[in-house]
This record gives structure tokens, sequence and C-alpha cells, in this order.
């Protein structure tokens, strides 16, 4: 490999994005329009959360607490049961996504105990909404809680909050702060990042078929690799500054809290952009028209990158051999490593699995692109 | 390179795509400071036995050197030694003159401290002083292909490849053209040149005709001229044209007869007609003779002559 005529490829590419001003735009904007776009659609509030009600005891307490749930404006019960079974058919349905269970003691239990369980039965089909409803019901709880504690200070005279509590159970099992939006915009930003890698590099090489300048390029002594890392350094420069406007509104403007440190942040993002450009770029390669190189990379990127990422459907979810398949859809490492730094503070020790999973991706695709261009022209 | 060898040689060259067969067969030998002409009609093979040549097309069988190199199994070594100029225009049409120099300046790895000069020398050749720092887009025909040897020959190639790089040139600036083509051959550069110009083939010391494939002749434009027409050529003004050239096509010792504007040209072969014959014979005919006299052949004669027995001899066989 010679540095020169990596540079020299390096430059004629910078010129031609720098003389391709529309491109360029769309290359830097469209990421913070998606993110917009994506990051409210996942994180909007949802009222109305459709559930039904299974009140084995019926009294006047009882009832009080499904008032209560009506009231806050966050649920409608479509629904009305008599029997256990009833939850499963409603659901199937899609008459509701949550059901609310009083058992029949719970009033005796409340006033004996000081606390009895409310259950919630949550379809979790939609992630999104399933926790948005969690969240909801947890509100509730602590308003019913808040006003049992009133009703006890006021019988007895005394302030303070000895008295009964409900206790909500279920099953939390996704996302232990229950704030939808923190845990879903690092993977937005994943997912953006990943499509629109890809698309940056898949028409640089269809393009010079296109335009016929690719005859030129390959009769000189330019080796695969060096049309290859040339091509890559201005699209990683356009990458990084996406990278930086798609986490900078992830912290800033839907206020993710970042816990992490902005080197193992970098060191990570820039092996990511690595591997989605040279995802983009193996496209190219293979697919010499551009209109088809930009169809294939949105189609390959698209579905297993929303689907299999882990950016909304939790991996730890999916059947053994979805989860296996996950192993090579490069963004959920990176969906990973983004909630580790942002939520937890990971630093690089901590995350060497899923950054060695990019590197040992960087690596394979690089030479498998390296590879497939051949200098020939049949 | 090889200090003594040949710049190039092919035998055998074929080259098929899928059942059809561009290039058939193919032996050639280029020496070093030559100029060579490939002459053929369209489709003829040029563009697809150059591609070879410069290792962009792999051979489907027999072989080529190229520079001493194997254009199937060295196709980088021959890169190192060869400038290529494609038919199809393919510059950066988006980069600046300067810019597509500077380019493949650092492609070819001009040594720096030359990159100066070698640039200077190409804006100079290519007449592009007032306008280096123009998208090359907007450069005219004959400014672009100057622009595109330059490009080729930055880094000095001993061996050059041109495939028609005077197609949809105006006249002034092909003449420019091959004006350059021979400082660059004086400075002891092979050049492979191709076109459909008849009137180009002229300027080659050594051409290719080339038809369907095959090498139909290979000669200087003086060895060509003499040999391959099988005869002398006769001009003749007379009326009418058409009854002459009906008994003439007839006649024993007319290898050809064809209309020429208006007159007829005629080619005699031992045996039969001869220039004294020919008033007498055509006048016996009912044709009134003004005049006969014999032409220098022009490459055009030849090549009309060749490429139509080459086709009788495929379409009988
Ligand atoms: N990649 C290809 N696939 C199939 N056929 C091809 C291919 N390239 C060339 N041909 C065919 O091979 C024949 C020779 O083409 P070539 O381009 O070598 O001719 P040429 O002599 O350069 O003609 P021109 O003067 O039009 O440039 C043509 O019939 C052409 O259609
Ligand atoms: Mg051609």
């Amino acid at each position: 490999m010679n540095i020169r005529r990596v540079f020299a490829m390096a430059y004629k590419e910078t010129l031609q994005i720098w003389r391709d001003p529309r491109s360029l735009a769309i290359a830097l904007l469209m990421p913070l329009m998606q993110m917009t776009l994506l990051g409210y659609g996942v994180s909007l509030d949802i009222k109305h959360v459709p559930v039904c009600v299974y009140d084995q005891e019926n009294n006047q307490q009882t009832r009080g607490i499904v008032e209560r749930l009506v009231s806050s404006g966050w649920f409608s019960i479509s629904r009305t049961l008599t029997r256990q079974t009833g939850i499963r058919r409603a659901m199937d349905r899609g008459e509701c996504i949550a059901a609310i269970v009083i058992p029949a003691n719970f009033s005796r239990e409340l006033a004996a105990t000081g606390s009895a369980p409310v259950q919630a039965i949550l379809d979790a089909t939609d992630v999104n909404t399933t926790n948005i409803a969690i969240g909801y019901l947890q509100g509730v709880v602590a308003q019913i809680n808040a006003a049992l504690d009133a009703q006890w200070a006021e019988a007895h005279g005394v302030k303070g909050s000895l008295a009964g509590q409900v206790e909500l159970a279920q099953s939390t099992w996704f996302n232990e702060t229950l704030d939808s939006r923190n845990f879903i915009i690092p993977g937005v930003v994943a997912v953006i990042l990943a499509l629109v890698g890809a698309q940056l590099t898949s028409l640089t090489i269809a393009r010079e078929w296109e335009r016929g300048t690719m005859e030129q390029l390959i009769s000189t002594p330019v080796t695969a690799l060096e049309v290859m890392l040339g091509k890559l350094v201005p699209y990683f420069a356009v990458g990084l500054i996406d990278a930086v406007f798609c986490l900078a509104s992830a912290a800033w403007w839907f206020r993710v809290p970042f816990r992490g440190n902005i080197i193992t942040l970098f060191v990570t993002t820039a092996l990511f952009i690595l591997v989605v450009l040279d995802i983009g770029y193996l496209i190219s390669v293979r697919i010499r028209s551009q209109l088809g190189a930009s169809q294939v990379a949105l189609l390959i990127t698209l579905l297993p990158t929303t689907l299999l990422s882990g950016y909304t459907f939790p991996i730890d979810q999916m059947p053994a051999p979805i989860r296996a398949l996950t192993l090579i859809v490069y963004p959920r490492y990176y969906v990973t490593i983004l909630r580790a730094i942002f939520l937890k503070g990971s630093g690089l020790a901590d995350l060497w699995a899923p950054s060695l999973g990019l590197l040992a991706y960087a690596v394979i695709v690089i030479w498998l692109a390296a590879r497939a261009f051949q200098k020939r022209l049949d | 390179m090889n200090a003594t060898g040949p710049a190039v040689v092919a035998e055998g060259l074929t080259k098929r795509f899928r059942s059809f067969t561009a290039v058939d067969h193919l032996d050639l030998r280029i020496e070093k400071g030559e100029i060579a002409g490939f002459i053929g009609p369209n489709g003829a093979g040029k563009s697809t036995t150059i591609r070879m040549l410069c290792g962009l097309l792999r051979p489907s069988e027999g072989r080529a050197l190229v520079a001493g190199f194997d254009v199937g199994q060295q196709p980088e070594a021959v890169r190192e030694h060869i400038g290529y100029m494609s038919q199809k225009f393919s510059l950066y049409g988006d980069l600046t003159v300067r810019e597509n120099l500077r380019f493949f300046g650092g492609i070819y790895r001009v040594a720096r401290g030359e990159m100066g000069e070698r640039t200077r020398f190409a804006i100079t050749m290519a007449g592009l002083q007032e306008r280096e720092d123009a998208l090359v887009r907007t450069l005219a025909g004959g400014w672009k292909q100057r622009l595109a040897l330059g490009c080729a020959i930055l880094h000095r190639p001993p061996i050059l490849f041109l495939d028609e790089p005077t197609s949809g040139v105006e006249p002034e600036a092909r003449r420019r053209f091959w004006d350059l083509i021979h400082e660059l051959a004086a400075g002891g550069v092979t050049i492979l040149v191709s076109t459909h110009y008849m009137d180009e083939a002229e300027y080659c010391n050594r051409i290719a005709l080339i038809d369907r494939g095959r090498l139909v002749a290979l000669g200087t434009p003086g060895q060509l001229r003499s040999r391959h027409l099988g005869g002398e050529l006769f001009e003749i003004r007379c009326t009418p044209l058409g009854a002459a050239l009906h008994v003439l096509q007839g006649a024993a010792g007319v290898i050809d007869a064809a209309i020429f504007g208006d007159r007829l040209h005629v080619v005699l072969g031992p045996g039969g007609l001869d220039q004294a014959g020919l008033p007498g014979f055509l006048q016996e005919h009912g044709v009134s003779v003004q005049a006969v006299r014999t032409v220098t052949p022009s490459l055009e004669d030849v090549f009309v002559r060749l490429v139509s027995t080459h086709h009788g001899g495929q379409d009988s066989s």
C-alpha cells in the first residue's frame, strides 16, 4: 500500500463531495431529521391505554382504585371481566394491552397487613407502549398510596406514612428506569448512523462506473486497498459529523443522561462508523449502478437494524435462533455500547466484548471489500 | 522493462463475450518507438484488443506481452509501464484541469520535485494555460482529449495506448493531436493508437487493419498500398459510369472496379486488360472515355478492398 496514492484518492474524493453541495447537505441534515422523527416517534406520550379490569372483590374501595386509573387520563377501561381466562382472550383480540387484577381479599389484606397487591398483566408485543403503560401504572399507584396515607393520617390524627400501601405486582424485565426515552434514544442514534453511513459510501464506486471514470482509474497501478481507504477518508469525516449531531441531540435535546466519558464514546463511535461506511462500500463494489446500490444499502441495513439490533425489541426476549442471528447484526454492538456509555457510564474496559465485535466486523468487511474490487472490466 | 524486446507482442490473442468472438486469434508485434495504428470499422474489436493489452480484460485465449509482462498474469506490472486513454472520455468532469493532473500525478507517484514541471508541460501541451482552474466538464472536445493525453503521460510511460483519441474532434484539433503523438514518438515512446479515420492511418509507422475481430493486414502504409491491392490502380473518366462499371466488373484481368466520385477506379491484375487496352474495350461497349491515368492508391482504397474481400470470404464459408 502506498500512502501517496491513498492521499491522491482522498483528495479527489473530497473535492467531488465538496463540489456536490446538495448531496453533502442531505448527508449532514438527514440524520438530524431522522433523529427528530424517530426520537419523537418512540417517546410520544401515549394517552388512553386500553385496559381490562378483573375486579374479583368489587367493593367501594376497589372500585375507587379503578376510578383512579380512569381519572388519570392515561387509561381507558375497554372491558370489565368476570373470569381470569377473559384476560388472554381480550389481549389476543387486541382489546387491551394491560389487564388489572384486583384479588378477592384485597380490602381485607390491606386492612390487616397494611399492604395488598394489585396485579398488572401486560401485553409486551409493543415494548414501547408497554413500558410507558408500566410507568403510568406506577404513577397511579403512587397517587393511590398517597391518598391512603392521607386517609390514614386523617383517621389517626397524625402525620406520617405508616399506613396501608397498594403494591403493584408487575414484571419489569426491561428498562429498569422505566423511561423509554433514555433507553431508546441511544438505539435510535445507532440505527440512524447505520442507515446513513451505508448510504454515504454505497454510491461511490457506482458513480465511477456510471460516469466512465472507472476505466481510467483501473488502468493505473492503484490498488484495491488504496482506492477503498482513500475513498473512505472524506466519508469518515462526514460520518463523524453526523455522529456528533446525533449524539449531541440525544444528550441535549432528548436529555438522555450522559454518564460515560468522551474518549470511550469517540473510539467506539469511530469504529462503528468505519464498519457502516465499509458495508456501504462493499455494496458499492458489488453493484455498478447508483440507484441499485443505494436501494440495496437501504434494504440490507434497514430491516436487520430496526428489527434485530435490540434498539426497540430486546435481544434477550428473542427466540434462541434469532438471538444467534443478531450476532451478525453489527448495530447491536453499538446499541449496547451507547446504552452502556450513556446510562451506566461504562468505559472501554467494560465494553471490550461489543467493541471487539465491531473491530472483527471492520476487519472482515475491509478484507471482503478489498477482495471484491476487481481491476477488470469483465 | 525488457531492454531489447518488442514493446507489444500478441500471440493468438482472443476475446469472447459469451458465444460472440470480439477478437479472434490476433497476432501482433510492435517495436519500441513505433506509432502503430489500429484501423477498422465500428465493432471491429479495436477497443477490446487495447483493453486486453492494458490488462483491463482477461484474454479468453492466447497471450500478450506488454513491456515484457504478460497481460493476463501480471496486469499490475503492465499498468506500471503504460499510459491509457480510453475511447470514452474518463477524466473527472467535476474537478478542474489542475486538480485532475494533481490526482493522476499522485496515483502514478510522479516524483514530487517533478510534479510542477510535468503539470506545466501537460497544461502547455493541451493549450490550457488560461483554463487551468476551469472545471473539466466545461472544456470543448479537443481540449478534453489533449488533457486526457496529458494525464496519461504524466508519469512518462514507455508505452501509450490511445483508443480513438480524435473521435468527435474537429479537424484542426485532430491535426494538433497528431503532432503531439509524433513528438512523443520522437521521444522514444511506443504508441498504439486506434482510429476509424482512414486519413489518420497515413500518420502511423505501421498499420494493423482489423475487421470482425481478425487482423486483415499489417504493414507500413507503403507496403499496404502496393501489396494488398493485388494490381495497379487506374482512374477512368468516362460516361455513362454505370454501364462502364457493369462491363468492367465481368472483364478478364479486372480485380476490382468501383465508382469513385464522378470517376471509376479500376484495379487491373496481370493477364487480361491493361492500361493500353482499356479505352478500346470500353468504347466497344458503348462507353465514351475521356481519360485514363494511373493513381497512387489511398489507404482508403486498400481498406475498402481488403474489408470487402474479407467479408466476401467469410460469407461464402
Ligand atoms: N463487454 C462486452 N460484452 C459483450 N460484447 C462486447 C463487449 N464489449 C464489446 N463487445 C462487442 O465486441 C465487438 C467489438 O467491440 P469493440 O468495442 O472492441 O469494437 P471497436 O473496434 O472498438 O469499435 P468502435 O469503433 O465502435 O469503438 C462489438 O461487436 C461489441 O458489441
Ligand atoms: Mg472502440
